[in-house]
């Protein structure tokens, strides 16, 4: 019987379950990895040959080392954990989180001066909030064709 | 016998600890967060408590996916300001509590919670961004937080997380275990994380104003309405992260207005200000009456 998951209408949002947490087990414990010096500095060496020494799909492997965050938490990432990926490369937490939007640094940071996000039109998918699909990338990413 | 006089609520965002830490707290950006904990700062001093009781999460710091408990009380002797990336915050050892906290966890455990006893734990900024707020930078010469800490963690990573009830229920039996502590201390519990935000994906920097101020709202003068908001509301209208808000609802539930009708709480401070880095802050001070 299928369990009741009421937040998958939810745009522009994965919610770290159970079915998520069994896929990303090894991608984030790879994360949490980085917590320790001597790890971050033999991951920076050589990213690649450090991610295959976890039991991750080449497609998380892919996403870690092409620091696509939305593509990780897609594949079972978690951002908390994920977040270790932006300490060793030096990167804020505003920095990891503007990064999924496709919104430049300093259109993130204003939209959060500015009062951040609205949650009207980004309640339920398909409505017409700047959070849903069909409005991405956004900021100065999403030039007219595009 | 011991007992609870005060509840704190508070955001517990990093960049706080961050701004503290690099001396930001005077910036354009940052003073209006830290003006609004400066009434704060003071009453922790005029009220002085024994033991607070500082309901928070682990950030993917102590815990990983190896082990993940719904509720974790420590009953350690002391606890590490945590490496999250970025190297320790250079705040002082968190002191514990040991005999209250054994004592809270056998009773809340035959109160039918099932928590689980954490004697190693390093500590992330979910425990000590809130205890820099309310206490601010302990001086050189006396490098110590004011009282010691019994640290309850709370899972809000991996759902589902609790619910509001369960964890305002939670509050209520951790207030009946104090209250059966023979030693005479005056104690807080502080509920933390939130408010309104999100981490991840494209809804990234969601901010709530009308949702937050009716959560602070709710949860002073009528928290039993504030326990029955389901995980779903606070995904869809507070973002994803703001689910943390479940933390405040075990600290409410430890008041005793909760079990005593005619004994109203006393609000003693309301705040609330967008934007520290991604999140909306709020913070109340609640008093026994």
């Amino acid at each position: 019987m299928a369990l009741d998951k009421p937040y998958l209408d939810v745009p522009g949002t994965t919610i770290f379950d159970t079915e998520q947490s069994r896929k990303g087990y090894h991608l984030n414990q790879f994360c949490m990895s980085l917590m320790q010096a001597a790890n971050r500095e033999r991951f920076k060496a050589d990213e690649r040959a450090y991610l295959d020494e976890w039991p991750m799909t080449e497609d998380q492997k892919l996403g870690v080392l092409s620091r696509d965050l939305n593509r990780c938490i897609a594949l079972g990432g978690n951002i908390y954990f994920l977040a270790k990926i932006g300490a060793t490369d030096g990167k804020s937490f505003q920095q990891m989180a503007g990064s999924m939007t496709g919104m430049t640094e300093d259109e993130y940071r204003a939209m959060m001066v500015s009062g951040g996000r609205s949650v009207e039109g980004n309640r339920f998918i398909g409505e017409d909030g700047d959070a849903q699909a069909h409005r991405q990338p956004q900021g100065a990413a999403r030039t007219p064709g595009h | 016998m011991a007992r609870i006089t005060a509840s704190v609520f508070t955001s517990h965002v990093p960049a706080i600890g961050a701004a503290l830490d690099l001396g930001k707290t005077a910036e354009p950006y940052w003073q209006p967060v830290f003006q609004g904990y400066e009434f704060s700062k003071q009453w922790m001093k005029d009220k002085q408590p024994d033991v607070i009781i500082l309901v928070f999460n682990d950030h993917a710091t102590a815990f990983s996916l190896d082990m993940i408990p719904t509720f974790a009380i420590g009953t350690a002797a002391q606890y590490q300001p945590a490496d999250e990336g970025w190297g320790p915050r250079p705040v002082p050892v968190v002191q514990g509590h040991p005999a209250l906290a054994a004592h809270i966890a056998q009773s809340v455990i035959q109160q039918d919670f099932d928590l689980t006893i954490v004697n190693k734990m390093d500590v992330d900024h979910g425990l000590t961004v809130p205890l820099s707020l309310m206490c601010g930078q302990p001086p050189a010469d006396h490098f110590a937080w004011p009282c010691p800490v019994v640290p309850f963690a709370v899972n809000v990573v991996q759902y589902p997380v609790p619910s509001g009830q369960r964890c305002f229920n939670l509050g209520q039996a951790i207030r009946r275990a104090v209250e059966s502590f023979d030693e005479d201390l005056n104690v807080h519990i502080w509920g933390t994380g939130g408010m309104s935000h999100q981490l991840q994906g494209p809804r990234a920097g969601l901010i709530n104003r009308e949702f937050d101020n009716a959560f602070l709202d709710k949860l002073i003068a009528d928290p039993a309405a504030a326990a029955a908001i389901p995980h779903i509301d606070y995904v869809r209208e507070a973002g994803s992260e703001g689910i943390e808000l479940v933390m405040w609802l075990i600290a409410r539930g430890a008041m005793k207005d909760v079990a005593e009708n005619p004994s109203p709480v006393r609000l003693k401070h309301r705040f609330y200000h967008v934007p520290a880095s991604n999140t909306a802050v709020g913070h109340l001070i609640l008093e026994n009456t």
